[in-house]
């Protein structure tokens, strides 16, 4: 396998380019987000971030990531953070100067902290790195003859690491649950009807209704029905 | 709809077209994209063995088709084509196929999700575990995904010519 035979990390100039152009895109485009009041094109630019993280993920050979980065952060993510927009607001207020400090200070050490750290990180493509040695050369070695499928990546998450990714399953169901608890698939969480000893009553008759406000269609305030 | 009177001079025939459809490109382009987004997501789920991707990837492709669906048509027509109570019946599914597998496995003499002991052949046990809990992950993706973006779709009335 070429993972082995290369001990030495190689670089070709046209891809270390390409790397640093899409990383320089990167800093650009989150610099455009921080710096933008309209929100709606801060969300279509986080768009355009994932995507260009895409890009960069199949330069690093990290195609199952880039896939999943341009489904989620470029597609489902764009959507839902454009409809979480719709219900807030389009425009943000700019934060004054003396509320941005204690952010700053707390950026910067971070970053300082990163730049520290990256001194103990193994090269890129080394074989010898602590994620490419133990388990990792056991799942690709044993793959072949164990669950004898071409994809490691598919190998390693359905079967060696399957408790892993059913907890994500779970995780993903759990998110799912609680935003239909809070929000409900219809938009209708908070209305609901009950009706002890044969006799209606919904969240508009409830003695709280007073307080809440009535935004269902007029037809269906004069019928009196509840919205399901 | 009509046809815009022949009588209209060149310069207002667009604005005509324009104001009965103004979104008519973007309907027929997706009419034709969304199933082949579809089918790409079930080519990404099913030869997910043999290239990148799987089940997660493909669920949220699917997901985007219906999502694609629902931004051009209206979330009630999305609601009519995906129906809100197969999103309740999916997500369940999808984990109950994926623990599912784990407990057949248990109970065939082997560990929670040892997929070894689903076949007398421990590779095609393992292929039949790993297909079932990929589906399982497709069910689950899929329905959540789609789960979310109506809840929050359904929030708000529909957004008006003037947001665009």
């Amino acid at each position: 396998m070429t993972l082995f035979a290369a001990a030495e990390p190689v670089f070709a100039v046209p891809v270390l380019l390409l790397d640093i152009s899409l990383m320089a895109l990167l800093v650009v485009v989150a610099f455009a987000i921080v710096r933008m009041r309209s929100l709606f094109a801060v969300v279509m630019l986080q768009g355009v971030y994932s995507l260009v993280c895409a890009a960069w993920f199949v330069s690093l050979d990290a195609v199952d990531v880039a896939f999943t980065e341009a489904a989620v952060g470029a597609g489902v993510s764009t959507v839902l953070m454009l409809s979480a927009m719709l219900l807030a607001d389009r425009k943000s207020t700019p934060v004054p100067m003396n509320r941005q400090l204690g952010a700053f200070i707390v950026v910067c050490l971070a970053g300082a902290a990163m730049l520290w750290a990256v001194g103990d990180m193994p090269a890129f493509g080394d074989a010898n790195s602590p994620a490419n040695s133990y388990v990792g050369t056991d799942y690709l070695a044993k793959t072949a003859e164990e669950v004898q499928i071409p994809n490691v990546v598919t190998a390693v998450l359905g079967s060696y690491r399957g408790y892993d990714t059913f907890g994500e399953v779970v995780v993903i169901f759990a998110a799912g649950l609680g935003v239909l608890l809070l929000l409900g698939l219809n938009g209708n969480a908070g209305r609901w009807v009950a009706r002890p000893n044969g006799q209606v009553v919904n969240d508009r008759s409830a003695p709280s209704a007073a307080y809440a406000k009535d935004n269902r269609s007029e037809d269906k305030k004069k019928s009196g029905e509840a919205e399901t | 709809m009509s046809a815009p009177d022949p009588k209209m001079t060149e310069s207002e025939l667009p604005h005509a077209y324009a104001a009965r459809d103004p979104h008519v490109l973007l309907r027929v382009i997706s009419k034709f994209l969304i199933p082949l987004i579809a089918i790409f997501g079930f080519y990404v789920h099913f030869h997910g063995e043999y290239s990148a991707g799987g089940g997660f990837q493909a669920g949220v492709i699917l997901a985007a088709s219906v999502i694609l669906y629902a931004l051009i048509f209206g979330l009630d027509e999305a609601k009519r084509a995906f129906p809100p109570w197969l999103i309740r019946v999916g997500m369940s599914l999808g984990v109950l196929l994926y623990g599912g597998t784990g407990v057949v496995s248990f109970l065939k003499g082997g560990e929670f999700l040892n997929y070894s002991v689903l076949n007398e052949n421990a590779i095609s046990g393992q292929h039949y575990g790993i297909i079932a809990i990929e589906l399982g992950v497709l069910c689950a993706v899929t329905s959540v995904m789609i789960a979310i973006f109506y809840a929050f779709g359904s929030r708000q009335p529909e957004t008006s010519d003037e947001d665009w």
